[in-house]
């Protein structure tokens, strides 16, 4: 399996970002689009220079959420896909539901929790989990019940038990599944967190990127409402990246790499 | 038949296997199998090879009749079986030393095992620096050495074994051939073989059994006089070619 690097992950995302931003700024000066409809990047910019330590902590609160929503998914999720794989009938009776609701919006549920939990930092978490654990709960699952059946044979003749069945045969077997809903779920958990942000508003101790967002559109400030989703976008990146080679590093080890 | 041998390790009296009443496996199965002898299984597609095989493991119970291992005090039925699958089947997050250690681990006696585990690697032919390899670092013919390896760990009487060389080249399989009598005989270990390739069935075994489908019954066997040793050489003979196209012939016969 090819190793990415970050160059390799963050690198074309950026060659896109910058031509974008070519076209931008010049397309704003020609026709002297107004600052408050369509500032040009330099502006964003300059901007996001400013507001830099607001932005940044608004990151990095924005980030905790969406990390903790995502380990707890990830806690969660392969829990439950673990009680799917050792019971056929909480499988048949709960996996149906499991797929139904990854098909519900997140915003349908976001004003739920904030009525459950209250303005704060946990119902930002929780929005992010509930939007990142159903695809490591599918993912978890199938990497758990597609096992070879010549290799469930291999262990009914050895006699091994349910237990030796789990340990040795499908929880390593769901690793690279797990993986993959991780990367997904990944993608989703800041997603979450935002839109957690949005509706959780000023309960925040201090605003993260969602709550920031709004606040520059009322205030029309549409330089910095650019520059956090800028802010917003660099996050989604760099933690889709982390994920990405810390998960590929597993998987070469896992399988391609001479054991110790 | 051969059921009227008094010395056997493998008896199987009128075995059925009905999957459903209108996909019927195995109907009226009868062989008997003499310690140390190698059989060889051959037929057509979905005549039942496989599943009788899987009788044999203990991985399917027939619908009727009855297949016997004769008692011995050591080991359960299942200890005694090993099975090589049509593909490698490795765990490919575990070493060469890792899978073959498995059935020992399942078993309860994965500690201490190291030297046995090192002598069954040698055994089939791995080296040394290959044993810490993950399966995906390793050739389609060493991935199947590391299989038999799994196999002969636990020193099982019976070798099952489910076409084990279909997915590898002819030089190849008749080297593992070679080496596989080679393990075989050493140790006198009974085999029930199963191929497609009638040259291989010949060469390995003391008695070719011929099976036919729709359901899948024994339709003859026939004996290989060759002795063993049997070198590479034995496949040029005029005796050898006569036989294996005799068998050829024969399931021919069985596919028209």
């Amino acid at each position: 399996m090819k190793r990415s690097s970050i160059t390799d992950v963050a690198g074309p995302p950026l060659i896109v970002l910058v031509g974008v931003c070519v076209v931008w700024e010049t397309t704003v000066r020609t026709f002297q689009v107004p600052a408050y409809l369509l500032p040009g990047p330099l502006q964003i910019a300059q901007a996001a220079w400013s507001t830099r330590d607001q932005l940044i902590t608004a990151m990095w609160l924005t980030a905790q959420a969406a990390l903790c929503g995502l380990a707890l998914s990830i806690l969660i999720g392969t829990s439950i896909a673990l009680a799917f794989s050792q019971s056929g009938f909480i499988r048949r009776g709960f996996y149906p539901y499991a797929i139904f609701l990854q098909t519900v919006p997140i915003v349908a549920i976001a004003p739920l929790v904030i009525i459950w939990f209250g303005h704060r930092f946990l119902s930002v978490v929780l929005i992010s989990f509930v939007i990142s654990v159903f695809p490591i709960i599918t993912s978890a699952t199938t990497g758990l019940m597609m096992v070879d059946g010549n290799l469930l044979d291999l262990f009914r003749l050895h006699r091994a038990s349910r237990w030796q069945v789990l340990l040795k045969l499908r929880l390593p077997n769901s690793v690279p599944f797990l993986l993959t809903g991780v990367r997904i779920a990944t993608g989703v958990t800041v997603i979450g967190a935002i839109v957690g942000e949005f509706f959780v508003g000023e309960g925040a101790k201090s605003p993260g990127l969602g709550y920031l967002m709004y606040q520059k559109q009322i205030l029309m400030r549409t330089d910095e409402l650019f520059a956090a989703v800028i802010g917003a976008t660099v996050l989604g990146v760099v933690v889709f990246a982390v994920v990405t080679v810390v998960g590929n590093r597993i998987l070469a080890r896992w399988f391609d790499q001479p054991s110790e | 038949m051969a059921s009227a041998n008094s010395n056997w390790l493998i008896r199987c009296q009128g075995v059925n296997v009905e999957f459903s009443p209108d996909q019927i496996a195995l109907r009226d199965v009868s062989l008997c199998i003499s310690p140390g002898e190698f059989v060889s299984i051959v037929g057509p597609s979905g005549c039942g090879k496989s599943t009788l095989l899987r009788v044999a493991a203990g991985l399917i119970a027939p619908s009727s009749g009855t297949f016997q291992l004769a008692e011995t005090a050591t080991q359960s039925h299942r200890q005694r079986v090993a099975f090589v699958f049509q593909d490698p089947t490795l765990l490919p997050w575990r070493s060469v030393t890792g899978n073959v250690r498995l059935p020992l681990e399942l078993t309860g006696s994965g500690t201490g095992v190291e030297s046995l585990v090192a002598e069954t690697v040698n055994l089939v032919g791995l080296s040394d620096q290959d044993v810490r390899k993950r399966p995906a670092m390793l050739s389609g013919g060493m991935r199947m050495r590391v299989s038999l390896a799994r196999a002969l760990v636990t020193r099982p009487d019976i070798l099952l074994m489910d076409e084990p060389f279909a997915a590898l080249d002819d030089l190849l399989r008749q080297q593992l051939n070679e080496e596989l009598l080679r393990v075989c005989r050493s140790n006198n270990r009974t085999t029930l073989f199963v191929t497609h390739n009638v040259s291989e069935a010949v060469f390995l075994s003391d008695r070719v059994l011929i099976m036919s489908a729709g359901p899948g019954t024994i339709l003859c066997e026939m004996d290989v006089p060759f002795a063993y040793p049997r070198t590479a050489e034995l496949r040029s003979q005029p005796e050898f070619a006569r036989l294996t196209g005799e068998i050829a012939s024969r399931l021919r016969g069985t596919a028209e």
